[in-house]
Formats: structure tokens, C-alpha cells, sequence
């Protein structure tokens, strides 16, 4: 063996026999992504199901009867009556409904009238997702009763157009399906920039550089020694998060593991590259830190594509989201797992990555410490 | 006892301001995420690239595309010409919807005994996108049903729905999210700086000369406690300032409501973060803990998706979730106009959560002395 493996395999122990020793890198690498899993995966869901919604109606008739029916049996609704919008208004006030449908005393004879009959929906606005989801569903509600209606009359649809949607991919809208693999992608950015963004800032304070430093070892052996142990901890996080998705969380893998692999490994590194750029920029942990939590967690969350639409934000917005590795990660996730390998998306976004690890680890070398200041 | 504290608090403030880097991300990090993120965070949808598929000669057909180009969620990027495109432009994800009109559309139109079928296919990699298409596509559709029948004088429909929102009349998503990313972003700042502040000192050894020190445990805890109070608030003015004066988001509350909310915020994340603090011996095992908090903080906080929709159990999980409190205070006072005795349920959780921590961190800085 040549001396310089020999170095290189001797910094990689020290590396893991730190790790060992604080059992805080084994938490990252191991015990965040199944509890972040386990939380997102029960507990985040963007399918409003059993939405809870007022009912008022001032007269029952057979006519507003069958209108109601449709919320009683509807899964999107769960519905309570209220005899008075007095009452339902502060029920909407205090969140215990989203949204009230208000039928008016004299609905029936105004059905038979010419102008239509109005039916009031009063949403809560404030989240307006939500609001716009309900009154999304009072509106399939209320199409459903008009062409019911108009068929058992025997007369012409009064809405001739009739949407059929079908849904590639994930055809029940299961949302966990596709928030779970994005998901990884977002803990794979904390734990890779968590894992190296203390490591060299730590060296630093502790005093323990000069003494790297007046070894013979180089530059790059030391980052190499860095990157290695916790490049081998971050895969083994992320085969863990994968298994978890398809054994414990049920998300079909339609595409293949090897290429997740692929794919991961050119992630992880350019994440393990930006954490060693923190932590050699800072030489403070305490900076380190912040920057590493400012700079992964919520763009991760928020700029990746992974809950809220890039094609959808400002173009300024959509130009930075390219700086993001989270973003292409997240596009390769969803297509592996849930349509297969699509090389069309696959390859450029490993590109991205590839070209985002290599500028990071070569702008970490260029950075890196070669004297004491 | 009041110069005691007063002399930590300047010693604190060294230590988190005396460093240039330091400085510069507690104050520059933040503002730059709050436009960004600000700007990124919407569920609106906003020119979704679309597919068109049209296999209909009828103007119908022409009336109804024109629609969906005219719609600003949509824009066409690519006209499909066989069916084997529609595949290709999915799979790249070049669209994320194809709108299908079949041959027979305007013929059904016009027939009017049938039902005219018109074909949306959505891409469910991202369902939540998906789903708020299928939404919007919805309300074409339904705005095109209605003048049809109005233009082509039959008998309209017997009835209509007439949807008004209250608190937020357009339903801009926006006015819901970027509020939002005032608790964000303090929860961040200020568990960061509580989390890692006593954690440094055990690492750098500097905890021990503290403790042989007259201060009371008491005295240390409120030293560390205050500088973290005083930047969190800071922060958050800032943040709601340009949150009403750039992102022009109505402010219909009383600005007392939502301070006091603030300080009970701010008090109850920097209990949590020198309660995970005094039980960290490396600034790293602070910073797990601190993300080990924050990132479930934000995720079932009902920031980005409804606390409704959870799990019974996972509901009861966000009642010790600060943030949960924070954003029914901010949205509250910013869209609903709620003032103090509106929001008396959401302070004293806040208050309590605060207390409890503080007082399991002076606990534990006695017990975990090494």
C-alpha cells in the first residue's frame, strides 16, 4: 500500500472514530430520516378529504333535499346543518367549518322561475388553497345535482361540457406518493450539509488545523478524508429513507434502484460539497451553522419544486430555484418513482448535479486551508 | 442583581455581534429568504405550460381553447397533433397538462342531447400541482358551460352558485404565505442562536468559568434568554414591515395583538432552544437539535399544509408546536382583523410552552456539568 493511501485511510479512521464518538453524526445520518419520514409521511397530506362544511337551509323541500344529499354522501365533505346563518357564520368564524352553503327560504319556487336560483357558498379565505380546493368541490357538488336533476326531467344537460380528468402517473392522487420521494430529497440536503458543515469549521476552533496542517498530509487527503466517511453515512441515510418509501409507505419504485443510486451519489456529494465550503468559508461553528440551516432546509423546502410549483413563480425566483441541488433531485425522485426512467428528465438533471458537486468540491479545494492565517 | 445581568447581556451580545461573519448572517440571510421565498411560495398557479390536443374542426372547440389560452394559470406550449405526443410531452415533463378535445365535441355541443366530453390529463408525479389545475381547468370550463347556454338561449340553469370569500375576497394565496414566512424565518434565527449558545460555551469550556461564577443559574438563563428575544423581535419587525409595505398585504389587526404574540413566540422557540442547549456538550449535537425542532416545527405547523388534514393523532402532536400559535396570531391579525381578547387561547399556550422550557433549562444546567 502507498504511503499515500496509507495517510488517506488514517484520516478516514480518525473521521469515524469522531463519529463514533459523538453519536450526533450517526443521529443525521441515521435517526432524522426515519423520524422526519414517519412525520412527513402520516402526517403531511394535501388531500383535503372530509372538509367540514355548513349547511344551511332555510326550507326543506324535496328539491333542497336531494342538494344536500350530494355534500351528506360526497367523501370530500363532511357536512353539518345549522338552523340559522347567525350561527353558522360564527361557526366559519371560529374554524369549525370551511366554508357554509346557504339555501334560501323561497329556493324551490325561484327553481321554477326564470333567472336562476342562487345558492350563497361563503369560503374562509384566509388559507386560500383551501378555500379554493372547497369550493372547488361544492362546485362538482352542485354540477352533479344540476345534470341529475335535469336527466330525471328529461331535459337537456345544462352543462354541456363535461370534464373527464385523468391523472397520469399517480392516478388516485395519492399525495403521499409524490411527497415522499421529494421528501428524501429534502432530507438528503440536510443531512449532507449537516453531516460536513461543522467538521472543518470545528477543526478551526478546536485548534486541532495547525496540527492537520503540519502533517504531512495534503489538501486534498484531508478533504478527501472528510467527504468519504460521511459521503459512505449519507448513502447509507439515504438507502434507508428509499426502503422506508417502498416497504413502509407503500410509493411504487417504477424505475430502477441503480439509477436512484447514480443519482443519489451525485446529489450527496454536491450537498457534502456545500457543506464543506460552509464550514471552510466560516472557520466557526457557530456561522457555520446558521448559514447551513439558512442555505438547505427552506430553499429545500420551498424553492426545490417539491410542494410549491417552479413553473408558477417569478421569473427572477425561477432562475435562482437552478442553484437549488434539492430542484433536480426532486425532478428525479418523482419520475424514477412514480413514471420510471424517463432519460429525458433523468440525464439533464443529473448533469445539473453533477455540475453543481464538481464546482462545489473544486471551489472547497481552492478555499481550503494550505497555511494559518 | 440587575448589574449582574446587565454585564452577561453585554457579554452575550459581544459574543453573538463582535464577529463580522457572525453578524452578517443574522441579519442578511434572513431578509434575502424573505424576498425570495416570499415570491416562491405560492399555490396560485401562474403561466402552467399546457398542451393542447385538438382533433375538432368546430369553433366551439377554438372558443373553448382561446379560453384556456386567455387564462393566465395557462400557457400553451406545444399543440399536439397525435395522440403518440401527448405521451412524449408528459414524460419530459414539458407540460404538465394536456387539454384532449375529441372529434365528436362540437357535433355533442350542438346535438345538445349528449354530453360534450372534454379530456384533461394531468401529470400525477406532482399531484398537488395536479389537483390545483384541475381547478382552475374546472372554472373554464363551467364560465364556458354558462355562456354557452346564455348565448345559445336555452333555458339556463335552474340554479347558480354564487361563491364569495371572506378575509381574502381573491383568494390570493400569497396574503396566507407570506405572513407565514415571518414565523419562519424567526423560528430559524432565534432556535440558531438559543440552541448553539450554551452548547458553545460547554464546548469551548467557557460554561464551567460561568457556573463558578456568583451568577445565580436564574441570572445566566435570562442573560442568554434576552439577546435572543431582542434580535427575534427585531427580526420580525423587519419582516413585517416589508411584508405591508412591499408585499402590500392588508393589515387589518391591531399592531398590540400581534406583539404581544411576537414576544410569546420569540420567549416560547428560545425556551426550546436553551432547553436543547443546556443538553448538548458539542455545538453540533445543538444544531441536530435544533433542526431536530425546527424542521418538524414548520411541517406541521399548518404553514404549508392544513393542520385538518393530518392524522388525529399527529393533530394532537402540533398543540406543543409554537409555530402552530404564531400563525393563527399573524394571519388572524393581518387578514381576519382579530385583536387581543381574540387571541387570548393563543397566547397562554405560548406562554406556558415558553416557561416550561426555560425551567427544564435551568434544571439541566445544574444536573449536566462537564
Amino acid at each position: 500500500m502507498s504511503v499515500a493511501s496509507q495517510r488517506l485511510l488514517g484520516l478516514i479512521r480518525k473521521e469515524f472514530l469522531q463519529v463514533l464518538r459523538d453519536p450526533s453524526s450517526l443521529a443525521i445520518a441515521f435517526a432524522m430520516p426515519v423520524f422526519l419520514l414517519l412525520l412527513f409521511g402520516y402526517g403531511v397530506s394535501l388531500d383535503a378529504r372530509r372538509v367540514p362544511i355548513g349547511l344551511v337551509i332555510e326550507h326543506v323541500s324535496p328539491a333542497s333535499r336531494s342538494f344536500s344529499a350530494g355534500f351528506d354522501y360526497s367523501d370530500y365533505f363532511q357536512a353539518h346543518y345549522f338552523r340559522d346563518m347567525r350561527e353558522a357564520r360564527q361557526a366559519l368564524l371560529t374554524r369549525k367549518i370551511n366554508a357554509i352553503v346557504h339555501l334560501q327560504a323561497d329556493f324551490d319556487q325561484r327553481l321554477t322561475g326564470s333567472e336562476p336560483a342562487p345558492i350563497q357558498v361563503i369560503v374562509n379565505g384566509v388559507d386560500a388553497n383551501t378555500a379554493r380546493l372547497t369550493s372547488g368541490y361544492v362546485q362538482g357538488v352542485f354540477e352533479a345535482w344540476l345534470n341529475a336533476r335535469a336527466a330525471w326531467q328529461g331535459q337537456e344537460a345544462p352543462q354541456p361540457v363535461q370534464l373527464a380528468a385523468r391523472v397520469w402517473y399517480n392516478s388516485a392522487l395519492r399525495s403521499r406518493n409524490f411527497l415522499v420521494p421529494g421528501l428524501i430529497a429534502v432530507i438528503m440536503t440536510l443531512i449532507g450539509a449537516l453531516l460536513t458543515a461543522l467538521v472543518m469549521a470545528r477543526e478551526w476552533e478546536r485548534g486541532t488545523m495547525e496540527a492537520l496542517i503540519s502533517t504531512p498530509v495534503s489538501v486534498r487527503e484531508v478533504l478527501l478524508g472528510k467527504l468519504i466517511p460521511y459521503y459512505l453515512l449519507g448513502m447509507g441515510g439515504m438507502l434507508l429513507s428509499i426502503s422506508m418509501a417502498v416497504f413502509l409507505f407503500q410509493v411504487p419504485l417504477v424505475g430502477s434502484l441503480w439509477v436512484l443510486l447514480v443519482a443519489g451519489t451525485l446529489f450527496l456529494l454536491a450537498a457534502l460539497g456545500m457543506g464543506l465550503l460552509i464550514s471552510i468559508a466560516a472557520k466557526n461553528q457557530f456561522v457555520a451553522g446558521q448559514i447551513a440551516i439558512v442555505v438547505t432546509f427552506l430553499p429545500a423546502f420551498i424553492l426545490s419544486g417539491f410542494i410549491f410549483n417552479i413553473d408558477s413563480m417569478p421569473w427572477a425566483v425561477q432562475l435562482f430555484t437552478h442553484l437549488v441541488a434539492a430542484r433536480y433531485f426532486v425532478a428525479i425522485l418523482q419520475t424514477v418513482f412514480l413514471a420510471g426512467n424517463i432519460w429525458e428528465v433523468i440525464l439533464p438533471n443529473a448533469l445539473a448535479l453533477l455540475l453543481m458537486a464538481s464546482a462545489f468540491l473544486a471551489l472547497a479545494l481552492w478555499r481550503a486551508p494550505r497555511r494559518l492565517e | 442583581m440587575w448589574w449582574r445581568i446587565q454585564a452577561l447581556l453585554i457579554k452575550e451580545f459581544l459574543s453573538l455581534l463582535k464577529d463580522k461573519k457572525s453578524r452578517f448572517v443574522l441579519i442578511v440571510p434572513p431578509l434575502v429568504q424573505l424576498f425570495l421565498l416570499s415570491y416562491a411560495a405560492t399555490y396560485d398557479l401562474n403561466q402552467l405550460p399546457i398542451a393542447i390536443y385538438n382533433e375538432d374542426r368546430g369553433s366551439a372547440a377554438r372558443d373553448l381553447i382561446a379560453r384556456f389560452n386567455g387564462a393566465p394559470a395557462f400557457r400553451e406550449v406545444l399543440r399536439i397533433e397525435r395522440q403518440e405526443q401527448i405521451a412524449a410531452a408528459q414524460d419530459s415533463k414539458q407540460v404538465l397538462m394536456v387539454l384532449h378535445i375529441g372529434q365528436s365535441f362540437s357535433r355533442d355541443l350542438l346535438g345538445g342531447r349528449q354530453l360534450a366530453p372534454v379530456q384533461i390529463l394531468l401529470d400525477g408525479r406532482d399531484s398537488n400541482t395536479a389537483q390545483i389545475a384541475l381547478g382552475y381547468a374546472r372554472n373554464v370550463i363551467s364560465q364556458f358551460n354558462s355562456d354557452w347556454a346564455r348565448q345559445h338561449n336555452q333555458t339556463g340553469p335552474p340554479a347558480e352558485l354564487r361563491v364569495r370569500a371572506w378575509f381574502n375576497p381573491n383568494l390570493e394565496s400569497r396574503w396566507f404565505i407570506v405572513p407565514g414566512i415571518v414565523g419562519l424565518l424567526t423560528l430559524v434565527v432565534t432556535m440558531t442562536v438559543a440552541a448553539l449558545s450554551v452548547a458553545r460555551e460547554r464546548e469551548q469550556g467557557t460554561f464551567d468559568q460561568l457556573l463558578v461564577t456568583p451568577f445565580t443559574p436564574a441570572e445566566i438563563l435570562i442573560g442568554k434568554a434576552i439577546p435572543g428575544l431582542i434580535i427575534g423581535v427585531a427580526e420580525a419587525s423587519f419582516s413585517i414591515f416589508m411584508v405591508v409595505f412591499w408585499f402590500q398585504v392588508p393589515l387589518l389587526g391591531s399592531l398590540a395583538a400581534l406583539y404581544i404574540g411576537i414576544v410569546l413566540y420569540v420567549f416560547s422557540v428560545i425556551g426550546a432552544g436553551l432547553m436543547i442547549s443546556s443538553l448538548s456538550v458539542t455545538q453540533q449535537q445543538g444544531l441536530l437539535g435544533g433542526f431536530l425542532v425546527i424542521v418538524p416545527g414548520v411541517i406541521l405547523s399548518g404553514y404549508a399544509t392544513p393542520i385538518e388534514n393530518m392524522p388525529e393523532l399527529v393533530q394532537q402532536l402540533t398543540f406543543v408546536n409554537p409555530l402552530r400559535y404564531f400563525l393563527i396570531i399573524i394571519r388572524g391579525v393581518f387578514l381576519e382583523g382579530l385583536g387581543i381578547a381574540d387571541l387570548i387561547d393563543q397566547y397562554w399556550p405560548l406562554a406556558l410552552i415558553g416557561l416550561f422550557c426555560l425551567s427544564c433549562a435551568g434544571l439541566l444546567f445544574r444536573k449536566r456539568m462537564y
